[in-house]
């Protein structure tokens, strides 16, 4: 299973945990599981229509990628605030 | 006491104190930190309290507490189908209804969404969504926003929507259809002649409760009333010192009450003259009345938005409070005859509600 990692306030938002275990074949398929797992945070992530919102960034092993891209058993994904999106 | 929820771009400032005793409030929390709180109000109705969060991480929610001072949960089911193109990007306003468990949450790009269990989720008025113009409406300067949600005291099946910039919107059948109510106002920002049915930016709407059929209205240019339930509107903005403002609110006890804080223009949106002045009513627009004493008249130039005013109570010993851009926010416990401030230096001030 994949692993993801959350912090504040996703990590909040999935009962507190750190890393999420989640088996799915794309980083959609595994936030889409994310939420359904933690229905609080619905939205957070992804937009109403599926995608990646355009200030969070999501790594798999390292490598930046959007909902698209798939996701191998063993990767370690995190889910990060984006430079650009905070408010002046 | 009072309590005051002030939504700022930089959180939720939770203020107490007493308009009586003219000195600031105390700060009794800071929620929300580094977010664009668009909105906060408490639910008279349930004491719950809810508040508009932008993130610009990850997005647009509507929160709820029981207690602004501790835990906020989010609400659910805020957003576009996934079909559209459209994407939620604010939350403008929320209002309780005229039934129990009925709320409506105003939204950018335009939209109205319904809850029936006082907040907790929320659904999308279809009937307003699927108008035919809706891929011709356009933006006014802040967004193309649901902002004013005039409920009819007693009747949940009777609504009035503004919105900036397609005009006010009249339902009599809880939502299920909507007709345009705009007879009267005058676009002076399009051309003569041109189509103005939805090109109309209404920047905030507010109704009597004791004469519900009574409106007022601040337009992109102009003061209205209308005294049909927004069929149509009658211009009462002389004796102004201009016509241009976003904030206003009325006397819920005085149907012929109606309080604005007017600004330059829509190229120099501060206040005017350097002099922070709110303007009343009492007359319903025959004649108007600056209520000055105890703000800045010299070299203030402020801009309050469009919820950052807010009335608490009625009747000679109404509460008045407003906060401007400039993070400072004034009060008022005789409707308006003086003034204090209420709490200087916050952030840039969105919203003024009281508790």
């Amino acid at each position: 299973m994949a692993t993801v990692k959350l912090r504040a306030p996703l990590k909040d938002l999935a009962g507190g945990n750190r890393e999420v275990s989640i088996d799915a074949g794309s980083v959609g398929e595994v936030l889409k599981e994310l939420e359904r797992q933690h229905p609080r945070m619905v939205g957070w992530v992804l937009d109403e229509h599926g995608h990646v919102r355009p200030h969070v960034n999501v790594f798999v092993d390292g490598e930046r990628v959007r909902e698209d891209a798939a996701v191998a058993r063993s990767a370690t994904i995190h889910v990060l605030p984006s430079i650009s999106g905070g408010c002046a | 006491m009072t309590e005051l929820l002030v939504g700022t771009r930089k959180g939720l400032f939770v203020l107490e104190g007493d308009a009586g005793s003219e000195k600031p409030f105390e700060m009794k929390a800071r929620a929300f930190p580094g977010n664009v709180v668009e909105f906060a109000i408490r639910d008279p109705r349930t004491g719950t309290y809810f508040a508009s969060v932008t993130s610009g991480h990850y997005g647009p929610r509507v929160m709820h507490a029981a207690d602004p001072t501790g835990e906020w949960e989010p609400t659910t089911g805020l957003g576009y189908p996934e079909d559209d193109e459209w994407t939620l990007e604010r939350i403008w306003a929320i209002e309780p209804g005229e039934a129990d468990g009925l709320m409506y949450a105003g939204v950018a790009p335009a939209g109205l969404f319904t809850s029936t269990d006082g907040g907790m989720t929320w659904e999308l008025n279809r009937a307003l969504f699927a108008q035919p113009t809706r891929k011709d409406w356009q933006p006014g300067a802040g967004g193309l926003c649901l902002h004013s949600i005039a409920t009819w005291p007693g009747d949940p099946s009777r609504l009035a929507l503004g919105i900036s910039a397609v005009g006010v919107w009249l339902s009599d059948d809880g939502g299920a259809s909507w007709r345009h109510g705009n007879e009267g106002l005058v676009p002076r920002y399009l051309p003569e002649g041109a189509d103005g049915t939805i090109d109309l930016c209404v920047h905030n709407m507010h109704r009597a409760p004791l004469r519900p059929e009574r409106l007022f209205m601040q337009f992109h240019g102009g003061v209205y009333r209308s005294d049909d339930a927004g069929e149509t509107w009658i211009p009462i903005m002389d004796g102004l010192p201009a016509d241009f403002g976003f904030p206003m609110v009325i006397d819920p006890s005085d149907p012929d009450s109606a309080f604005v804080i007017p600004m330059i223009g829509d190229d120099d949106r501060v206040t005017v003259d350097g002099r922070v002045r709110v303007y009343g009513t009492r007359d319903a627009g025959e004649t108007w009345t600056a209520l000055a004493d105890g703000l800045p008249q010299e070299d203030a130039y402020l801009t309050i938005l469009r919820q950052a005013f807010a009335a608490d109570g009625q009747g000679p010993g109404m509460g008045l409070y407003f906060g401007a851009t400039s993070g400072d926010v004034f009060g008022s416990g005789d409707a308006g005859a003086t003034w204090f401030s209420v709490r200087e230096r916050l952030a840039p001030v969105n919203s003024v509600r009281v508790s």
